[in-house]
């Protein structure tokens, strides 16, 4: 029993999880894209339709990481070359990406799609419990937690993540020590699109494998606040989205298991415990200005 | 930004306006609630849309709008497709229902149609169709296939029309086997792949093999088809998600519906009715039955042709779940308490959510 459910909360987690390390990284160096919904659900159709054309699940996870590099590029040029304001831009995007995603996917609706294979890791996938739990899953869950260490570790030990986060922190500063603030942003962006793509494609792919109109229902703006939750922190991040999507989760079992609680009640138990983190978060106050970049959702302009 | 502005527009009015500018006879025009491509509710309107054309080719000219949300903003998409010379606005939401009403007093000489609802005027008519027929015939379904004796049913909204769904079944399925149980999951949502997906998990690990729902996506079926269990579809065929886990599937055929009401505009003779019409006129449609034993479908489809014949499943002897008698023997309820039900049958664990 709980081992189908914690199988069932990676599965609702990993989109999470992996759309929200990209922001992650993007907010560092200083940038707010709202636009994470919009790149997820093109990532989901591009990758669907790619798969579903070749026939192969590794190139529409290629496809989708593509779609949304492409969509994060065209947020990064209207707000760092023509500095447009982050917060309408971002919402542009959303929109443009559910109206596109729409129209590409047409074609596509009512299509069975193709399903990631599960990756057995020998021996290991074995084991009673820890084998389903732990090592049989699809490879964009491993992918995931691979991201997270990569993320982690070079934001807070390589010479790479400490230019970002000077980025981040005071891009005047960063800009007068020789750094190319519009480069590193730039980069940044383009990898939290891609992110923000292969988690749209493990939707179409791997959790639910099908193409419909607006499948990330939403999930593009938890994302963002998970990252808010995490108070920048990767780890946390994780944290975040597991907890997440153990408490969907288990609202569902507990409504099959006929416990007597409303299931209104369940289902907002997600964003009750969201806002109760943000307060707890918020109260040390100190901790809280530590880690928010400074400069995020400024525009850059050099003077010079 | 500004061109980023007017790709997003030229993209939404690609993508939600489907007209042809053409002189035709009659202009139909539909609002939406989902998108076309949901492959549930919205898509199967669409369908009948489509039908519409198909039927009529150049005398009719059709047109939708599509995702509108309940509310303020559905007024201005049908006052708009009302200014733009619609000869009939067919709004297909419930929560459509007072902003039709608002629009069809200003244009009087515009025929609305509302679908589900219950508010009439000269020009403004009802439609609905009745899909609790095809949910008792999945509940016999279910309680002959089930080995666990539990199905999951995975619901969306407690709105009379679900809760409906979910009685019928539940008879239909202690109509075979009196202690059959039923586990209802409430989502709070119509569609939300992830989610339906997850509820369906969550009922399979607790012992349903049987899966049934009252959400819009194909994700429930999808998930049945992966663990070995079973299911049905939902509004539309989803056969080819669940090539072996699909016994039938209860299918809304607007078709037949839109085009009778077209061709009355066209003829003139267009008069406001409410319309709740089931197996009987085609508007409920059982997909085939596949993956059953042979007495099985048999018995399926002598419940649809008793169904057919005119027999109404909410018939009682009928107890509701606090175990006053809701339809005496070989009584029938009459449509207003089948609209507004909001009590479950006996037998039901769940508590109905208020």
């Amino acid at each position: 029993m709980f081992e189908a459910v914690l199988l069932t909360v990676i599965t609702a987690a990993t989109p999470l999880l992996i759309a929200a390390v990209g922001e992650l990284v993007v907010e560092r160096s200083g940038v707010l894209n709202l636009g994470v919904e919009g790149m997820m659900i093109m990532g989901a159709v591009i990758g669907f339709a790619v798969a579903n054309q070749t026939g192969s699940g590794s190139l529409g996870v290629i496809a989708a990481i593509a779609a949304g590099m492409a969509m994060s590029a065209l947020f990064a040029v209207l707000v760092l070359f023509l500095v447009a304001n982050q917060v309408a831009t971002g919402l542009a995007l959303t929109i443009l990406g559910i109206g596109l995603s729409g129209m590409i996917g047409e074609a596509f609706i009512g299509v069975p799609g193709l399903d990631l294979p599960q990756l057995y890791i020998p021996v290991l996938s074995e084991l009673p419990f820890f084998g389903p739990v732990f090592f049989q899953q699809d490879a964009l869950v491993y992918l995931s937690f691979v991201l997270v260490a990569v993320v982690a570790y070079g934001l807070f030990r390589t010479r790479i993540g400490l230019v970002l986060r000077a980025v981040g922190d005071n891009h005047g500063s960063a800009h007068a020590l020789g750094y190319s603030v519009v480069r590193v942003r730039f980069a940044a962006i383009l990898f939290g699109g891609a992110c923000a793509g292969l988690a749209g494609a493990y939707l179409s792919l791997a959790y639910t494998p099908q193409w419909v109109e607006n499948m990330t229902a939403g999930r593009g703006w938890i994302a963002l606040a998970l990252v808010v939750f995490a108070s920048w922190l990767p780890l946390r991040v994780v944290i975040g989205a597991y907890l997440f999507g153990a408490v969907s989760v288990l609202n569902l079992h507990a409504q099959a298991l006929e416990f007597d609680i409303p299931s209104q009640l369940l289902s907002s138990l997600p964003y009750l415990a969201t806002i109760l983190v943000l307060v707890l978060i918020s109260a040390n106050r100190r901790l809280t200005l530590v880690n928010t970049p400074a400069c995020l959702g400024k525009p850059f302009v050099p003077d010079r | 930004m500004k061109s980023l502005l007017k790709t997003t527009v030229a993209a939404f009015a690609l993508a939600t306006l489907g007209t042809a500018a053409n002189a035709a006879d009659v202009k139909a025009c539909f609002v939406y609630v989902g998108p076309v491509g949901d492959f549930g509710w919205t898509y199967q309107h669409d369908q009948g849309r489509l039908a519409v054309e198909e039927k009529f080719g150049d005398k009719v000219e059709t047109a939708y709008l599509e995702s509108v949300p309940e509310g303020p903003d559905a007024e201005r998409a049908i006052e708009r497709f009302a200014r733009e010379g619609c000869n009939v606005i067919f709004t297909t939401s419930f929560g459509y229902m007072n902003p039709t009403i608002k629009v069809a007093k200003k244009f009087p000489d515009v025929k609305f149609e509302h679908a589900t609802g219950y508010k009439t005027a000269d020009n403004v008519a009802t439609y609905n169709s009745k899909f609790h027929q095809g949910r008792y015939i999945i509940g016999q379904i279910a309680a002959k296939q089930s080995k666990t004796g539990t199905a999951g049913y995975i619901a969306s909204f407690p709105i009379p029309e679900v809760v409906a769904g979910i009685n019928a079944f539940l008879l239909g399925a202690q109509s075979v086997n009196p202690d059959f149980k039923v586990k209802v999951v409430w989502v709070n949502t119509w569609f939300d792949p992830g989610k339906e997906a997850d509820a369906a998990k969550a009922l399979i690990d607790q012992g349903a093999d049987i899966i049934t729902q009252h959400t819009d996506s194909t994700a429930p079926l999808q998930v049945a088809q992966e663990r070995g269990v079973h299911g049905f579809g939902q509004a539309s065929d989803m056969i080819n998600f669940a090539k072996d886990a699909q016994y039938t599937a209860i299918i809304d055929d607007w078709a037949p519906y839109y085009i009778e009401r077209v061709q009355e505009v066209l003829d003139g003779n267009w008069h406001t009715h409410s319309s709740w019409e089931g197996l009987a006129e085609g508007h409920v449609v059982m997909a085939p039955y596949t993956n059953l034993p042979a007495d099985v479908v048999e018995m399926a489809q002598a419940t649809e042709a008793k169904i057919k014949d005119g027999w109404e499943p909410f018939t009682g002897p009928i107890t509701k779940q606090d175990g006053s008698v809701a339809a005496e023997d070989g009584v029938r309820l009459d449509d207003g308490a089948i609209l507004g039900m909001n009590w479950y049958v006996q037998g039901i664990d769940d508590k109905l959510p208020e």
